[in-house]
């Protein structure tokens, strides 16, 4: 292994690198935050008892959990224009593939947070008169979301790594940039090993921070 | 009468706090010894720096006269392939059983011979039948553990550690999580095992056993032997003040006049 | 808009050659990164410090970098770091094998840190070395606690080999893509091969669904 790094070009190239790094974190936030405020719509749904809206619920969840990302992405981009007239961007397709998703695999994880729950807090909510509302907002959903948190950041964490399949539409982010720099210098090592650890660097105290938090919390519950 | 167990000068030391500090033991072939003491007085980690479950900090543990360990410039070196084929000779039963749930009770009597000792097959089973009868429970051996009371797991496991024909046995709070129900079973095989002359040193509660089936009774206090003697002589007229309060604390022990 | 699936249809015989591709990438990855997986979290939980981080570095990189990097990396990096010939299928099997080797090298250390730790002193005490113990008593307990998550990372990783279509090999995407340049009928290739995918993963999760219920109903624990 008498490759000669060449790390150089790379560093002429950091705006490009810049842009990319934009639209990375620009689609990690609109996708995280649809994703996970409408999971919590759909877990919720989930959760009730009434049918026609726990029925419709599942059925969401099942089909934009059971359907790989890149597959609805790229469905949203080709597929769903001729089918809406509505062009969509590499933007939109790529925001609709992982937010939907997104809420799927969050709607399951708020679901199991609210069950996770003890029926005597539904118990004494309903005894002091609150509704089921006042009781899921007051009571509920603060004791599941704190419990909630360590899978919740774990999904963060991939929506933040599925950002990178928007470059398939041809979205600019930061792979896509890594891409565009590789085949203009011949420099593939450098690029991509440097996306890599772009993304080590950003998620690698995240996931140790889930470790800390996860340890708190089972202390916590003690 | 042989020396079987001989510990001395042990220390033993978790950090900064210091739980064994200095004890001489020497246990005789066939003898019962007691260890008595409140929590935190190092009566379990001495029974368990004896098979080596925990290292002692400084000390030298000897059975059956053989030094355990090399010295190697004043500083103890002990391989694990040593303190493996030791464990197996020194059999141990613990507080919260430790029964393999994966396993049949026959197979839980028969593992450690086979993948320890080497046993056959077919010499495992009939040893495990044997030491399953013995303990009562020959007609459980196909049961898993999870199918068993408290006490009859506990007995299981005395069977596990027989099986190994270990030369002494080491039994740690063995009822402290039974069903008061269930102690008095547990404590009949302790019993009959100390009459057949097993070596055994056992942590223990129960005043009563101590009373009637040991040959001895140390009580520990702050990581050493505070007082020590025959039980009856013992646990009537204690010497010191400690001991006294200690016996005093277990209220509902009643000596026989 | 008309719906029309005559062109699809008449190239099910190309979708299924990708299906079946699919199914292979996901077979050799898991064939190669289960056993990996299981030495990444012995290494992990040894007690040679060195040894113990590299492991942890391996997990956590592979588990923090997007797969679609990797997949990238191995592909147009590798071949000219060690000067070796790195085929789509090839680059295909060694990244997801690694990639899901991190993962399960967590889903086996989490089984394994969830037995009791009586089951250790059981088994020192008995005379059984460290190996022994994790051969005989920690292991076959611990890997049916993990057969749930075990199941999930699975159907995660059929999902993941998608991203195989981006490097040109002919997995279901791929055919997917190539026939809908072809006939010119994105919608229903498409949506098509949304419902093949659907239903291959929908079976398989209803699979480890009913497969979790049976395990706690025989009062097994099991880790996620």
């Amino acid at each position: 292994m008498d490759y000669n790094w060449d790390f150089a070009t790379l560093f002429q190239n950091w705006r490009v690198f810049w842009i990319g790094l934009q639209g990375t974190l620009l689609m990690f936030g609109v996708t995280a935050v649809l994703g996970m405020s409408g999971g919590l719509v759909i877990g919720i749904m989930r959760y009730m008892k009434t049918p026609i809206l726990a029925w419709p619920a599942r059925a969401f969840v099942e089909i934009f959990r059971n359907v790989p990302v890149l597959v609805q992405i790229i469905w949203f981009y080709y597929a769903f224009p001729i089918l809406t007239g509505v062009e969509t961007s590499p933007f939109l397709a790529a925001v609709l593939g992982i937010s939907l998703n997104t809420m799927a695999f969050s709607a399951e994880i708020y679901r199991a947070g609210i069950q996770s729950v003890e029926k005597g807090q539904w118990e004494a909510g309903k005894a002091i008169g609150m509704s089921f509302a006042q009781t899921m907002r007051r009571i509920i959903l603060p004791v599941a979301l704190k419990r909630v948190l360590p899978a919740l950041t774990n999904r963060g964490i991939e929506v933040f790594k599925m950002s990178t399949l928007a470059s398939v539409v041809a979205y600019v982010e930061t792979l896509n940039q890594a891409k565009l720099i590789a085949d203009l210098n011949y420099n593939p090592i450098e690029s991509y090993t440097a996306v890599a650890v772009i993304f080590f660097v950003v998620l690698y105290p995240v996931v140790q921070a889930t470790y800390v938090i996860e340890r708190k919390l089972s202390r916590s519950d003690q | 009468m042989t020396e079987l167990v001989k510990v001395k000068n042990l220390h033993k030391s978790f950090g900064t706090l210091d739980v064994l500090k200095g004890i001489n033991l020497t246990v005789e072939a066939g003898e019962t010894v007691v260890l008595l003491g409140s929590s935190g007085s190092g009566k379990s980690t001495l029974l368990r720096c004896i098979n080596f479950m925990e290292t002692p900090t400084e000390g030298r543990v000897y059975l059956n006269g053989e030094a355990v360990g090399d010295d190697v410039n004043g500083k103890m070196r002990y391989k694990e392939a040593d303190l493996c084929k030791l464990r197996s000779r020194i059999g141990m039963v613990f507080q919260h059983f430790n029964l393999f749930p994966h396993m049949s009770v026959l197979q839980n009597v028969m593992e450690g011979q086979i993948t320890v000792l080497g046993r056959r097959q077919e010499e495992a089973k009939d040893k495990s039948m044997a030491q399953l009868q013995r303990v009562g429970l020959a007609e459980k051996a196909s049961e898993y553990p999870s199918r068993l009371s408290g006490g009859q797991k506990q007995r299981v496991a005395i069977a596990r550690a027989l099986a190994m024909d270990p030369e002494v046995m080491l039994f740690d709070e063995v009822t402290s999580a039974l069903d008061p129900e269930l102690v008095g079973e547990v404590l009949k095989t302790m019993r009959q095992l100390a009459e057949e002359g097993m070596t055994m040193i056992c942590v223990t509660h129960e005043l009563g056993f101590a009373y009637h089936v040991a040959n001895r009774v140390l009580f520990l206090n702050q990581g050493e032997i505070h007082e020590e003697g025959q039980p009856q002589a013992l646990l009537k007229t204690p010497k010191t003040q400690r001991m006294r309060e200690f016996l005093d604390g277990h209220a509902l022990f009643k000596l026989p006049e | 808009m008309e719906w029309n699936f005559a062109p699809v249809l008449g190239s099910m015989d190309i979708l299924l050659l990708g299906l079946l591709n699919t199914l292979k990438v996901t077979g050799l990855a898991l064939l190669f990164g289960v056993p990996l997986g299981l030495g990444l979290a012995l290494s992990r939980l040894s007690q040679m410090r060195i040894l113990s981080m590299v492991a942890a570095f391996i997990i956590e990189f592979f588990r923090t970098t997007p797969p679609l990097v990797q997949l990238f990396w191995f592909f147009f990096a590798f071949p000219i770091l060690f000067g070796v010939n790195m085929t789509p299928f090839t680059t295909a099997i060694v990244t997801f094998s690694i990639q899901s080797s991190a993962f399960f090298a967590e889903i086996f250390r989490s089984g394994i840190q969830s037995i009791d730790k009586g089951q250790w002193e059981g088994s020192k005490a008995i005379g059984m070395t460290r190996n022994q113990t994790l051969r005989r008593v920690i292991l076959p307990q611990a890997v049916k606690r993990m057969i749930p998550a075990f199941m999930e990372r699975s159907i995660e990783l059929l999902k993941t080999t998608t991203l195989v279509s981006t490097i040109a090999y002919t997995d279901l995407m791929y055919q997917a893509n190539d026939i809908a340049q072809r006939t010119f009928r994105p919608l229903e290739v498409y949506t098509v091969i949304a419902v093949i995918y659907f239903l291959l993963i929908f079976v398989f999760s209803q699979l480890s669904i009913v497969v979790e219920r049976r395990l706690a109903k025989s009062g097994e624990g099991t880790v996620h």
